[in-house]
């Protein structure tokens, strides 16, 4: 039995120890432990250092809202949580963890001096400390920064383990499953109606787990607890331990996380670590329950000193006494009871010390038989002890004056400065919240979701009222849903009810500004930092936290908000409600990234689109890049080619003989109808109507501000058919747009769209040769110029498959598109490469494509284009009908900035000294000027290896049109680069190659 | 994650499925050629920047695939109302009116 455990008392099975380690120390704990409470039976408080000051730290509280005990926690390879609380970790055999932020020991920590050097890091320490000299930031500061940023480690394997994520829909969800909870949910259960009741502990029951003693309409809490557990699972209630409420989103969206393995000593096979809930509730019942505020004094923050409801909870619950000799310092009658209940288990409790004069009889009169020492009207001022508290100064305080101060000794100090309702989830509805000057907090007011709010979560008090007070909240959100009930009314007996003041900050006769009275404990903030912000002229509450920190660690400010407010009002001279309170945003706690991405990682990650022709480019060794969701083969490198080499061979096979290349990704829309032809004038720049069945036009489409948006080649198949082609990327938008388009400026018009993306293959075949390979597999059209001119289309059968043929180029050479049912695409593939053998066939991939087009001037949108360029920029007026009455961008083009001189023209660049382009890369006319540099451009498109045996790039030059042959600069890190501009067509500029 | 009532499906159905599309009857000119520039800048940049009850469009992007109009409130994100494109802009007053 460890020296701090009381036989008899908590709800841990003595039955079942365990051996866990801290600090590679081992403990041993009992089966419902956590780690906080199994090292508290061993007398240890210490478990951490501080953020900012690396101070000793212990355990303040016993829940999720603990801002100390943070740990690291180890289950073997890969599977290291940091900052894991101590407070809610359940302790399984073999379960490894360790301290953090500190160096070498969690006992003795050279980080410490920054607790020596207080001052110079009080509020606002980053923005004043690290700002002069200039030179220092490389060297000083920021791996000053670096070092002490974040909290813990983070870990450095791969998650082993794995996520879930699902949907629940029900009628009345409730959220915490203390007394008010299990009273909501009892009220429900005999609805028949679907009623989920979470809790984030591992066992429901909140507050009564603390209050053993308490009868329910004469039954004893605990017992009281079972029985309505047992009832409310056999009602169908889906009850959810180890369940914690993140957010709550619109429309009564509830997120919830299920940690479902971090208990087991064996993980079970085929079980997530953790599950992710996305509830739907037509009702939600919120009964979080309070949190106790600690008190705000000098050296309120060593170990040992923590909140009296702990306590309570660590004897009650855990069966262990968080000392032999405890001192209570409170301005509430609830921390009497933790005195009194200590007292009951053997500890000594030396004085009960309250800052009130008045307190009731019956308290002091309980105080009197137990022979504790009772200072009403007193506070206290310090405490000492290096790695654990070992006594406090206490002082009479009369008439506003602080007496003389007496030392007290103490093994641990229990403190409460009152309860603040926990209304984190009502805050994520956009609540409204009214202030409450009794109660010195903020209560529930109004949310605009169906929710309603129960038990201490709006300020009441004691078993009786939350049990009462759920079960009546539970009526209203049930009368919503139609079904009514008869609300319980439930008769407590040992209820320990009580009121007390909130204090903004205990007397002192010491200098304040001495004081480390911490309000922040996570972050380090103290009353000081507070003051002084507001001394700086901080007036917002909002800009009091981001100058502090205050409240902004992964605690989010439970214990810390309200007093911090208190404080800055009080400084500010303002009552509370004009201060305002800060927001609460999701999650609740600290939450995982696994349990976030839930599936999505490694191949789920993200969807990858492959083409039916993808296998025999991985089985041909190609090199993929994404493209949009796509991979495609960027180029087939053969033996030990790099991308140089295997991007000039393709390059120079397809001008020789033929390139092959999967362009099945192009996105496709079939635009079909009466008024296709009228629909095609409309969206894109071109004239349609005289372009006749069979023939195809090089489309370009601008937004209507004028900028080009997406191109592609578009075939007339029939009179009322066109076959649209779209960039890759481009695909999803540009049927968006026509889309948006056609369904509400020109409803009137016969149209229908279709995407058809995935419905073709589509194998590129560009080259002198490509006619021999073709012309003996085509059925149904003669290939020559006659029959079946440049820009031509038809539906024919190649290699015996049904398909459309496109005469098209996208490389200067003979090229068709050929598109077969998608299924088809390999096969086609295969039969081309096996007859192609003869005349030299070459796959290429996306590079050697970027190549080939950027040597003829062709642009790709969003490459040579970025939204801020026009047709005329891009030298394609060519495409730009003149005399149709509208079409998207039209009356963009004549907007005064878009006709303005001197706008960036697309233009070919060729560096002097043979020397290869950086795109991206900032163009300017005078490489002398001072710096900052007048930038008239950036490069858009540079290749360094292709046909004409040298660089070649694209920029975006201001006036480029008008300047062809002139020499501008770009500037690089180590050298200034000249460039000659030039016309964008850098290889046979009169498409001689064009023809068969 | 909101919950959106498809004024072409008839059902409501979750903000996943659907896309927005920015503020709603923002009229493009039948022949926008004829328009003063103040005209055309006034159509293609200029927009409400409302705090509370706000005329949009969505699109019922992985369902039906039609574009619809909408009331919402940019402060509490609740829908007022959905409509079909087309469709007289709602009155206002009595929307918000019905509201609780
Ligand atoms: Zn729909």
């Amino acid at each position: 039995m460890s020296r701090f455990r009381v036989r008899g008392k908590g709800r841990v099975d003595a039955a079942k120890p365990m051996i866990f380690t801290f600090d590679g120390t081992p403990y041993t704990a009992l089966k419902g432990d956590t780690v906080a409470s199994a090292l508290l039976a061993h007398g240890v408080h210490l478990m951490g250092r501080s953020f900012k000051y690396h101070r000793p730290r212990g355990a303040i509280a016993a829940g999720s809202e603990e801002p100390n005990a943070l740990i690291g926690t180890r289950r073997g390879d890969g599977r290291f949580e940091p900052n894991t609380r101590a407070t809610v970790q359940e302790v399984w055999g073999g379960l490894q963890t360790t301290s953090q932020n500190k160096f070498p020991s969690l006992r003795f920590d050279v980080g410490a001096v920054n607790d020596a050097a207080y001052m110079l890091f009080s509020a606002g320490f980053y923005y004043k400390t690290f700002m002069w000299p200039k030179s220092f930031w490389d060297r000083v500061y920021e791996p000053f920064i670096r070092a002490a940023a974040g909290l813990g480690v983070a870990p450095t394997e791969e998650d082993p383990d794995s996520y879930a994520s699902r949907y629940l829909h029900c009628d009345l969800l409730i959220v915490g499953a203390g007394p008010a909870g299990i009273a909501a949910a009892l009220a429900a259960s005999a609805t028949g109606r679907s009623v989920v009741l979470v809790d984030e502990n591992a066992e429901i029951g909140g507050t009564l787990l603390s209050e053993p003693d308490a009868q329910i309409d004469g039954t004893p809490a605990w017992d009281w607890l079972a029985q309505s557990r047992a009832d409310l699972l056999a009602a169908g209630v889906k009850i959810m331990p180890r369940t914690t409420a993140i957010g709550y989103y619109h429309q009564n969206m509830i997120g919830m996380v299920q940690k479902l393995t971090d208990h087991l000593t064996e993980l079970p096979a085929d079980t997530p670590r953790e599950r992710l809930w996305r509830v739907r509730a037509k009702q939600v019942v919120l009964a979080q329950g309070a949190l106790e505020k600690p008190l705000v004094f000098h050296g309120n923050d060593r170990p040992g000193v923590m909140l009296a409801g702990a306590a309570q909870t660590y004897l009650n619950r855990y069966g262990v006494k968080v000392g032999d000799s405890p001192a209570v310092v409170t301005s509430h009658d609830s921390a009497w009871f933790a005195a009194f209940d200590l007292a009951d288990a053997g500890a000594r409790v030396q004085v009960i010390i309250d800052t009130r004069a008045q307190v009731r009889a019956d308290l002091q009169e309980a105080a009197r038989a137990r022979s504790i020492p009772v200072r009403l009207g007193h506070t206290v001022t310090a405490t000492a002890g290096r790695l654990r508290v070992k006594n406090l100064r206490v002082n009479a305080v009369s008439g506003g004056h602080v007496g003389a101060g007496t030392w007290i000794n103490c093994d641990a100090l229990l403190m409460s400065g009152g309860w603040t309702p926990s209304l984190h989830l009502f805050s994520h509805t956009k609540g409204r919240l009214a202030w409450d000057d009794a109660l010195t907090t903020f209560l529930p007011e109004h949310t605009p979701e169906a929710c309603v709010i129960a038990g201490a979560a709006r300020g009441l008090w004691g078993v009786q009222a939350a049990l009462n007070d759920g079960a009546a909240r539970a009526r209203e959100a049930l009368d919503a849903l139609g079904a009514t009930v008869q609300a319980a009314v439930y008769a407590v007996a040992k209820d320990r009810t009580g009121t007390g003041v909130s204090l903004h900050e205990l007397p002192t006769d010491r200098s304040a500004s001495k004081a480390k009275a911490f309000v922040d404990f996570q972050n380090d903030v103290t009353a000081k930092d507070l003051r002084l912000a507001v001394r700086e002229g901080m007036r917002s509450i909002e800009h009091v936290k981001r100058y502090t920190t205050n409240g902004m660690a992964t605690d989010q400010g439970k214990m810390s908000n309200i007093n911090g407010l208190n404080i800055a009002a009080d400084a500010l001279g303002k009552p509370q409600p004009q201060v305002g309170l800060t927001t609460f945003r999701p999650p609740y706690t600290p939450t995982s990234f696994g349990a976030f991405c839930g599936y999505h990682r490694g191949d789920h990650f993200e969807v990858l689109r492959r083409t039916q022709i993808d296998p025999w480019a991985e089985e041909n060794g190609a090199v993929f890049e994404p493209v949009g969701q796509w991979r495609r083969a960027r180029y087939f490198p053969q033996g030990n080619e790099d991308m140089d080499a295997a991007v000039r061979r393709e390059c120079a096979a397809t001008r020789a003989g033929i390139g092959m290349f999967d362009a099945s990704t192009l996105g496709k829309i079939e635009v079909v109808g009466p008024d296709a032809v009228e629909f095609m004038n409309r969206m894109y720049t071109n004239p349609w109507t005289k372009l006749a069945p069979g023939r195809c036009r090089y489309g370009l489409l601008l937004g209507d501000d004028g900028f080009i948006r997406d191109d592609g080649v578009i075939g007339r198949l029939d009179a009322d058919r066109f076959h649209v082609t779209t960039t890759t990327g481009g695909a999803a938008r540009v049927m968006n747009m026509m889309e948006d388009y056609l369904q509400t400026e020109w409803p009137d018009l016969e149209v229908w769209l279709t995407s058809t993306t995935e419905q073709w293959s589509t194998i590129a075949l560009n080259g002198p040769n490509v006619v021999k390979l073709l012309a003996p597999l085509v059925e149904g059209v003669a290939l020559n110029e006659a029959d079946f001119p440049h820009m031509s289309c038809v539906e024919c059968t190649v290699a015996g498959m049904p398909a459309r043929l496109f005469r098209v180029s996208f490389t200067g050479e003979v090229g068709f598109e050929i598109n077969v049912a998608a299924p088809l695409g390999r096969q086609l593939w295969e039969t081309l490469w096996a007859a192609g053998q003869p005349h030299g066939i070459t796959a290429y991939g996306t590079e050697t494509m970027h190549v080939l087009r950027a040597e003829k001037g062709y642009i790709i949108v969003g490459q040579d284009t970025d939204g801020t360029v026009t047709p005329y920029d891009a030298g394609m007026g060519w495409a730009v009908a003149k005399s149709k009455p509208d079409f998207v961008g039209m009356r963009g083009l004549a907007r005064p900035d878009l006709k303005a001189a001197n706008r960036r023209h697309l233009v070919g660049l060729l560096t002097e000294d043979h020397s290869l382009l950086e795109e991206g890369a900032q163009i300017v006319f005078d490489p002398d000027q001072p710096i900052p540099m007048t930038m008239r451009g950036h490069v858009t498109s540079a290749y360094a290896t292709g046909t004409t045996g040298r660089p070649i790039a694209l920029g975006l030059v201001e006036g480029g049109h008008e300047k062809l042959g002139e020499t501008v600069y770009i500037p690089m890190p180590d050298r200034t680069i000249a460039a000659k501009i030039t016309s964008s067509v850098f290889f046979d500029p009169d498409n001689t190659r064009l023809k068969i | 994650m909101l919950l959106i009532h498809c004024p072409y499906c008839d059902d409501t159905l979750p903000e996943l499925e659907f896309a927005y599309a920015g503020q709603a009857h923002v009229v493009r000119a039948p022949l926008p050629a004829t328009q003063s520039d103040a005209e055309w800048e006034e159509f293609l940049f200029i927009r409400d920047n409302a705090r509370g009850p706000h005329f949009e469009r969505w699109r019922h992007i992985h369902g039906c695939g039609r574009f619809f109009n909408a009331v919402r409130d940019t402060v509490s994100d609740r829908f007022y109302t959905t409509y079909k494109a087309g469709a007289p802009r709602p009155d206002l007053a009595s929307l918000i009116g019905e509201a609780p």
